[in-house]
């Protein structure tokens, strides 16, 4: 069986899925988050009965060639802009039938944030016991990196020819406002937050969203080796929130940043998207700061934004 | 059986409804619906019925609703929708994935004009757009033959031989929102008529994947596969047509209707209810001693060419009137039979009631009319409604 590095030192046991999700000999890049993402997958989806709904998105490549499959689980890849609603037809005739299928969509952050929006958005208005899991890379991959509503401020795109100047959506917030269930960001870099949160969704009834920073060496333009450091550096300096959000309004911070500008340069700086556009913590900050703000607020949380030295 | 006063809209969701009924001791009937005009009334009828095991879902725009019928089809439920217009357009991209998928989903179309500038009447344009990729369609001329068609519809898609998306078109207005009587059998007929629904790919237990990647000659390999499944559609549904009426104790249409068309010098060609009209334009002419005969195109994919071709042999002239047009070519109907004919056949392609526009008797009188000198065919002719 395969060692699994990116768990963290947490030990398989005899409840881990007996063969992988994401088999061996698929095409994803070295250092591809949604590798590292699948695995622990693994881990946590354990003996569920599990169906896979993939739009077009990296995942949907790294499915394989017709006849084979690159999952280990029974997959429907489905156009653009329907995986949440191709998902709620297969979530509603498992229900009616007595099974107690767990239907996932592992969407990319094109299928996610715009293409595929006004189905995501329906979906969780109707609730449907659906998880839907964006494995989110910031670079529109299987088009090759163009801007996007997913594009971090301060990054330089395949069809930008200086960096994007608007903060990236909040897509978290969007999906709060949307009232479902459980929203959740995960970090990719801290595995029992990954398994937690992945364990907690699969748990639960209804329409549940989980958002992952999915390292991208190629897009990122960085070592892949690197990846989950990087995530690490993000949740660090505070640019990427962990948090879980139950029934759209109890906001749980879940990993404290320090908010380091330290890490927010080496995470810049560790990647040729952003160096291109000589973008620097000090530019990003203000954002940062300010997104704090709101999730204190909202966590109820008397901390201060930003913690003095 | 009993007869009941419908809509065809009203009469495409009872048959949709039966057929759901029919697959309970199956997977169930699951259904992804989204409104538009004039297709409304079947979504809400459809929406309002009580289904054992059946659900529908209402989503936010007709992609997704077609999106909805692909992942009940996957899962291996019976599934249906219904559109026109520009929602079949909007629908368009998950129509074909459902073809190219090979899930047996069926859909009433009210046919209407695509805009804008808007329209809300009957085209047959909308339909049209789909015609090559792997979709069945019928076209009917009235509320029985709708009626009929969309439950034998279910029946050829889902046939393990066929396995492909099903649509069963109805003219907006003209046909959808006209109400005469249906004869409505029991659900203990329909369920004997209807076996419940087997998607040999459907997600099961086995970890394989629908719809990854395919190189050239596995695109190659598929589509062979579905031309050929295509091709042998009309066999199956003739079967079909024998179990109808065996069940059911009437006859379910032909592929193409002929109508007083064996001795005929003049065909006239349509689809739809034009066909309806046609008829009784061929009463009237052939009182008057003109030999004149239609044909119904009721199939119109798979196209059964060989029919086609028999019932042209031997004719002098034939009008193929198209309620569409396919703009820098002509009618598509016509250019789908126009090499049916005989070499030496004049078939001259008339476009009329686009856009909704009555076709009266009157209006096809004047098309024979204006045939009959003819010693060639020339460019389409647009016949402005009156």
């Amino acid at each position: 069986m395969m060692n699994e590095p990116v768990l963290g030192g947490m030990a398989q046991t005899t409840l881990d899925r007996p063969d992988p999700l994401l088999r061996m000999g698929n095409t994803n890049c070295g250092g591809c988050g949604l590798s590292s993402l699948m695995q622990m997958m693994r881990h946590a989806v354990a003996d569920q009965r599990v169906h896979l709904v993939v739009p077009a998105c990296c995942a949907a490549v790294s499915a394989g060639i017709y006849p084979q499959s690159t999952y280990g689980v029974p997959t429907l890849l489905t156009t653009f802009a329907s995986a949440a609603a191709a998902a709620s037809g297969i979530a509603t005739v498992a229900r009616m039938n007595g099974e107690d299928t767990r239907v996932i969509c592992l969407a990319g952050d094109g299928g996610t944030y715009d293409i595929g929006f006004a189905t995501l958005s329906a979906a969780a208005d109707r609730n449907e016991d659906v998880l839907y899991i964006c494995y989110d890379n910031e670079i529109y991959g299987n088009t090759g990196g163009q801007r996007s509503s997913a594009t971090p401020a301060g990054a330089v795109t395949s069809n930008l020819s200086s960096a994007k100047p608007e903060e990236k959506k909040d897509i978290l917030a969007i999906m709060a406002a949307h009232r479902v269930p459980y929203v959740a960001s995960v970090s990719l870099a801290h595995a029992e937050d990954t398994v937690r949160k992945l364990r907690r969704a699969l748990d639960l009834k209804g329409f549940r969203f989980l958002h992952v920073l999915s390292p991208c060496p190629t897009g990122w333009k960085s070592e892949p080796a690197m990846g989950m450091e990087l995530v690490r550096l993000a949740v660090r300096s505070g640019l990427y929130p962990v948090i879980e959000i139950f029934d759209g309004k109890r906001y749980v911070v879940n990993i404290e940043p320090d908010f380091s500008d330290e890490a927010l340069d080496m995470y810049l700086s560790l990647q040729l998207r952003f160096q291109k556009s000589g973008i620097s913590a000090a530019g990003l900050r203000p954002a940062i700061d300010r997104h704090w703000q709101e999730l204190r607020a909202l966590s109820g949380r008397i901390v201060p934004a930003r913690r003095v030295a | 059986m009993s007869l009941k006063l419908l809509s065809a809209n009203h009469g495409a969701g009872l048959a949709a409804t039966l057929a759901g009924r029919a697959n309970r001791t199956g997977r169930g009937f699951c259904s992804g619906v989204y409104p538009i005009t004039p297709s409304t009334e079947c979504m809400e009828y459809l929406c309002l019925q009580e289904i054992e095991k059946g659900r529908v879902v209402k989503v936010e725009s007709e992609h997704s609703a077609m999106a909805v019928c692909i992942g009940a089809a996957a899962a291996g439920a019976r599934s249906f929708t219904t559109t026109s217009s520009n929602g079949l357009a909007y629908m368009a991209e998950n129509c074909i994935a459902a073809a190219y998928l090979r899930l047996p989903v069926v859909m009433a179309v009210a046919n209407r004009t695509i805009g804008p500038p808007w329209n809300i009447w009957a085209d047959h344009g909308d339909a049209l757009m789909l015609r090559d990729h792997g979709l069945i369609q019928f076209y009917c001329a009235d509320n029985q033959e709708l009626f009929d068609t969309v439950l034998a519809a279910f029946r050829l898609a889902e046939d393990p031989a066929v396995m492909m998306p099903a649509m069963v078109c109805m003219e907006g207005f003209i046909l959808s929102h006209t109400v005469a009587q249906i004869d409505v059998p029991d659900q203990a007929l329909v369920d004997a008529f209807l076996p419940t629904t087997t998607v040999p790919h459907r997600l099961g237990e086995a970890p394989h994947a629908l719809g990854q990647i395919d190189l050239p000659h596995q695109t190659e390999m598929h589509r062979h596969q579905h031309l050929s499944a295509m091709n042998g559609a009309a066999r199956v549904y003739a079967g079909i047509q024998d179990e109808f009426e065996h069940i059911f104790g009437r006859r379910l249409g032909d592929a193409v209707v002929p109508y007083r068309a064996d001795d005929a010098e003049t065909l006239i060609v349509s689809m739809g209810t034009i066909g309806a009209t046609a008829e009784r334009v061929v009463d009237q002419l052939r009182a008057q001693g003109q030999k004149v005969g239609a044909l119904r195109v009721r199939l119109f994919r798979p196209l059964p060419s060989e029919a086609i071709r028999a019932w042209f042999a031997g004719k002098q002239r034939i009008a193929v009137i198209d309620r569409d047009v396919s703009l820098g070519f002509g009618g598509v109907l016509w250019g789908e039979v126009n090499s049916l004919a005989d070499p030496g056949t004049v078939v001259q392609s008339y476009l009329a009631g686009l856009g909704g526009g009555d076709v009266r008797p009157e209006h096809i009188v004047n098309m024979l009319a204006d045939l009959q000198p003819r010693k060639n065919a020339g460019h389409p002719a647009m016949m402005e409604a009156a």
